[in-house]
C-alpha cells in the first residue's frame, strides 16, 4: 500500500508572549517606539541573537501512514497533539518540515464549527457540510440520511437556536459523520452527547473506518475508542513521538507508564481556559495532608481543588466535576452549589478556590480522570471553560482489610465507586 | 482523484491560490446566503431597515444640509442628489466595516477548519449588493416623488461604479482584517475613521464648494465614483474621467496589496486570532 500520509521533520514553535490580556494593542506597541526609540531599536536588532522565550509544540515528527490505515494518536494534555492536528488540518503552518498527503483531506476538529444559531436545522446542515468541504450536490444526496441519524426530523426547520444542546451535537455530528474524503482528522469526537448517542457515533465511526479505502488519523483520551477503531498508535510527549507501534501493545505501555497523570495544573493568565467572565488558574489533587498526589490509596480521602478567577460580577457560576474511569465511562458529576453560602454561584469579582472532598473509602481501584466545566446553571449552551480531561491520578487498593474489600482478596475493579455500604445478617434459624 | 496536498512552513501567493479559491466557490456562496439570511433575523420590521437607514439618513441630511445650510445641489433636488451619493457611500462603508471585522468575527471557524481565508472578506462584501439592490429601488421611489427623470442611459455606469467601489472596500478591508487579527485598534479607529471620510467625499455636497481646493477632493478614490454616478445619472456634469480613472487605478492597487498582504499573513490567523 503507498502512503497516503507523510510527516518528515515537522516542527512547531510558538513565541510565548508575556503580556497580560488577549492582544496587543497598536498603540501601546507605537508609544514604545517612541518613548523609547532606542531602546526599541537595540530590541529589533538584539533581538535577532537574544534567544526569545520560545515553545516547541512539536519536536521533529516523522510518521508515515498508510493509505487505509487507521491511527490513533494518544498523549497527556499539552503533548502536541491538537498542534499536530491543526497543522495536518492546515489551520496553522509548521515551522520547520514537510507534510505530503495523497487525496482528499477532511477534518473533525470540533462538531458544529459553524452552526448558526438563527438558522435552521436544515440550513445549518448545508452550511456546516459546505464549511466541511463537501458540495452542494453531496449534501443533498446525503441529507436525509443525515437527519434520519441525528434524530431531529421533527425538528429540522426551527432555528437550532431552539435545540437542546444534545440536539445540536446530534445534528453537528451526523453531518460530519456522512463526510468522505480519502483521509479523515478527528479530533477527540466522541465525546458527545448522551451514552446512547456516543454508543451510535461510536459505532458510525467503526463503519467509517471499516472503509478499506480510508486514511484515519485518530486523536482521543478515550483509550476504548482508540482500541476499536485504530490498529496502530503513537504516544506524543512533549512534542515528540515517544511510542509507537501496534494500538494493544501500546495503550498497555502507555497506561503502564502512567505518564498522563497529572495531579496539578497551572495555567498562565494569558493562556487559562475561559473567557471575559471568569478563568481557571489551578486544579490539583491533594491527599488528606494537602500534598499534591498522583497516587491514592482506596481508603484515603481525595480532595480536588480548583482555583479560578472572576472578571466580572454578578454572572452565575458553577463548577462541574466529571470523574471517569480508565473505561471513561462517567462515574459521577459533582457540582460546587453544595456550599451552602455559594449556592446560587453568583461570585463577586476575584480569584477563588473550590475544593471538591471525596471522602475516603468511596472512589473504587482505577484511574480516574477528572473533566471540569465552568458553566452557568440557568444555560445549558453557556459553557466558560472545559476540558476533556484535566487532572487524571491513580486509586491503589493494598489489600487493607480496614477496607471496604474487608478479607475479601479477589479483583475488584468492574465498578466506579467502593463506597462503604452498611450491612446487616441476621440469622432466621 | 489523486489530489495531493503538500504542507510547508512558508507558501507563497501563486496561481494555486486563485484556483482553490475557486474550488471553493460554494463556500462563498454559503458564506454570502448565511450572512444575508441572519442579517435581519429576529428584527420586527426585517429587511426595512434596509429601506428605513438609507432613507431616513437622506431626510436627515435633506433637512439641515438641503434646506438650512442651502447646500448648492448641482440644479438637482437635494434629495435625490444626496441619495445618489449615499448609495454608494453605504456600500462602500458597510463593506469596509465588514471586511475589516470578518475574520474576528469568524473566529470559530478559522481556528478550526481550513479553507481560503479570502473567503471571509469577499464574503462580507458580497453580502451588501443585497443592501445597495434595496437602496436602489428607493431611489427610483424618491426620483417617482419628485417627478425627475434621470438619465436612462446613464444607469450603465452603476455596476462599473460597483465594482470600482467594491475593489477599493476589499481591498482596504483585507488589508485591515490582516491588521485586526492582531491589533484590534482597528475595531475602535475604523468607525470613526469612515465618519470623518464622509465629509472629506462629497456625498452631502458637490465637489465645487471646495473651490480651488476642490483637487484635494480628487485625492479621495470616492470622489471620483460618487462623482461619476451624479454626472451619469442625473446628467448634472459630463463624466470626469481623470476623475474614474484615479479612482479604478487606486482601486487596483487596493486590490492587489490587500491580497498580497492578507495572504502573507493569512497562515498565522488561527494562531493569533
Amino acid at each position: 500500500m503507498p502512503n497516503a500520509v507523510e510527516i518528515k521533520n515537522v516542527s512547531k514553535r510558538y513565541n510565548i508572549n508575556h503580556q497580560q490580556g488577549g492582544y496587543i494593542a497598536l498603540r501601546d506597541v507605537l508609544a514604545n517606539i517612541f518613548k523609547h526609540p532606542m531602546r526599541f531599536a537595540k530590541k529589533k536588532v538584539g533581538g535577532a541573537f537574544k534567544p526569545k522565550e520560545e515553545f516547541w509544540a512539536l519536536k521533529d515528527i516523522n510518521l508515515s501512514v498508510k493509505k487505509g490505515e487507521a491511527i490513533g494518536i494518544i498523549g497527556p494534555n499539552g503533548a502536541g497533539k491538537s498542534t499536530l492536528l491543526k497543522i495536518l488540518s492546515q489551520i496553522t503552518p509548521p515551522t520547520t518540515g514537510q507534510i505530503k498527503m495523497m487525496g482528499k483531506v477532511a477534518s473533525m476538529l470540533e462538531v458544529g464549527t459553524g452552526f448558526h444559531p438563527e438558522l435552521t436545522g436544515r440550513e445549518n446542515v448545508f452550511l456546516n457540510g459546505a464549511i466541511l468541504g463537501m458540495s452542494r450536490i453531496e449534501i443533498g444526496q446525503k441529507f436525509d440520511s443525515i437527519v434520519k441519524f441525528a434524530g431531529v426530523e421533527k425538528f429540522i426547520d426551527t432555528p437550532v437556536k431552539h435545540y437542546s444542546s444534545g440536539m445540536q451535537v446530534r445534528l453537528a455530528f451526523a453531518v460530519a459523520a456522512h463526510l468522505e474524503p480519502d483521509i479523515l482528522i478527528i479530533d477527540e469526537v466522541l465525546a458527545v452527547g448522551d451514552a446512547q448517542f456516543q454508543k451510535k457515533s461510536l459505532s458510525k465511526m467503526e463503519e467509517v473506518t471499516r472503509n478499506q479505502q480510508r486514511t484515519i488519523l485518530f486523536v482521543s483520551h478515550n483509550m476504548d475508542a482508540v482500541q476499536k477503531l485504530c490498529t496502530r498508535t503513537i504516544v506524543l510527549h512533549e512534542g515528540k513521538i515517544l511510542l509507537e507501534g501496534p494500538t494493544d501493545k501500546i495503550i498497555s505501555q502507555y497506561l503502564e507508564q502512567k505518564m498522563d497523570h497529572v495531579a496539578e495544573r497551572i495555567w498562565e493568565p494569558d493562556k487559562a481556559p475561559g473567557d471575559d467572565v471568569v478563568r481557571m488558574r489551578a486544579m490539583r489533587a491533594l491527599d488528606q495532608t494537602g500534598q499534591i498526589s498522583k497516587q491514592f490509596d482506596v481508603r484515603d480521602p481525595v480532595n480536588i481543588e480548583v482555583e479560578y478567577e472572576v472578571f466580572q460580577p454578578a454572572h452565575r457560576l458553577m463548577l462541574q466535576l466529571y470523574f471517569f474511569n480508565e473505561l471513561s465511562h462517567v462515574i459521577f458529576i459533582s457540582n460546587n452549589n453544595l456550599d451552602a453560602p455559594w449556592q446560587d454561584g453568583e461570585h463577586p469579582v476575584g480569584r477563588f478556590r473550590s475544593v471538591c472532598q471525596i471522602p475516603g473509602d468511596f472512589l473504587n481501584e482505577s484511574i480516574i480522570s477528572v473533566a471540569y466545566r465552568m458553566i452557568n446553571p440557568d444555560l445549558a449552551q453557556m459553557i466558560h471553560a472545559t476540558e476533556p480531561e484535566a487532572l487524571k491520578f491513580q486509586i491503589d487498593d493494598r489489600l487493607d482489610p480496614e477496607g471496604v474489600r474487608g478479607n475479601f482478596k479477589l479483583p475488584w475493579r468492574l465498578d466506579g465507586v467502593r463506597p462503604r455500604i452498611p450491612w446487616k445478617i441476621d440469622q432466621l434459624s | 482523484m489523486a489530489t495531493e496536498t503538500i504542507i510547508r512552513p512558508k507558501k507563497h501567493l501563486s496561481w494555486e491560490d486563485f484556483k482553490e479559491l475557486w474550488q471553493y466557490r460554494e463556500l462563498l456562496y454559503f458564506f454570502t446566503w448565511r450572512d444575508i439570511k441572519v442579517r435581519y433575523k429576529q428584527t420586527i420590521i426585517g429587511v426595512g431597515w434596509a429601506v428605513f437607514q438609507p432613507f431616513m439618513t437622506m431626510v436627515v441630511f435633506s433637512i439641515f444640509f438641503g434646506h438650512f445650510a442651502k447646500m448648492p445641489s448641482e440644479g438637482v433636488p437635494y434629495p435625490i442628489f444626496v441619495f445618489v451619493g449615499l448609495l454608494l457611500w453605504q456600500f462602500f462603508s458597510a463593506s469596509l466595516n465588514g471586511a475589516s471585522a470578518s475574520l474576528t468575527n469568524n473566529t470559530g471557524i478559522v481556528t478550526k477548519v481550513y479553507f481560503p481565508r479570502l473567503i471571509l472578506p469577499v464574503s462580507s462584501t458580497l453580502t451588501n449588493f443585497v443592501d445597495f439592490a434595496i437602496s436602489f429601488i428607493v431611489l427610483i421611489g424618491i426620483m417617482a416623488y419628485y417627478q425627475f427623470l434621470p438619465n436612462l442611459m446613464g444607469f450603465w455606469i452603476l455596476p462599473l461604479l460597483l465594482v470600482i467601489t467594491f475593489m477599493i472596500a476589499v481591498g482596504i478591508g483585507m488589508f485591515l482584517a490582516s491588521i485586526n487579527v492582531k491589533y484590534r485598534d482597528v475595531r475602535y479607529a475604523l468607525p470613526y475613521f469612515i465618519q470623518m471620510l464622509l465629509f472629506v467625499t462629497p456625498v452631502i455636497y458637490p465637489p465645487s464648494i471646495a473651490g480651488k481646493y476642490s483637487w484635494i477632493l480628487a485625492l479621495n478614490p470616492m470622489t471620483g465614483v460618487i462623482k461619476a454616478a451624479r454626472s451619469s445619472i442625473l446628467g448634472t456634469t459630463p463624466i470626469n474621467w481623470t476623475l474614474l480613472g484615479i479612482s479604478t487605478a487606486f482601486g487596483i492597487l487596493a486590490l492587489v496589496i490587500g491580497v498580497v498582504v492578507f495572504k502573507k499573513t493569512e497562515r498565522y490567523f488561527a494562531d493569533i486570532v
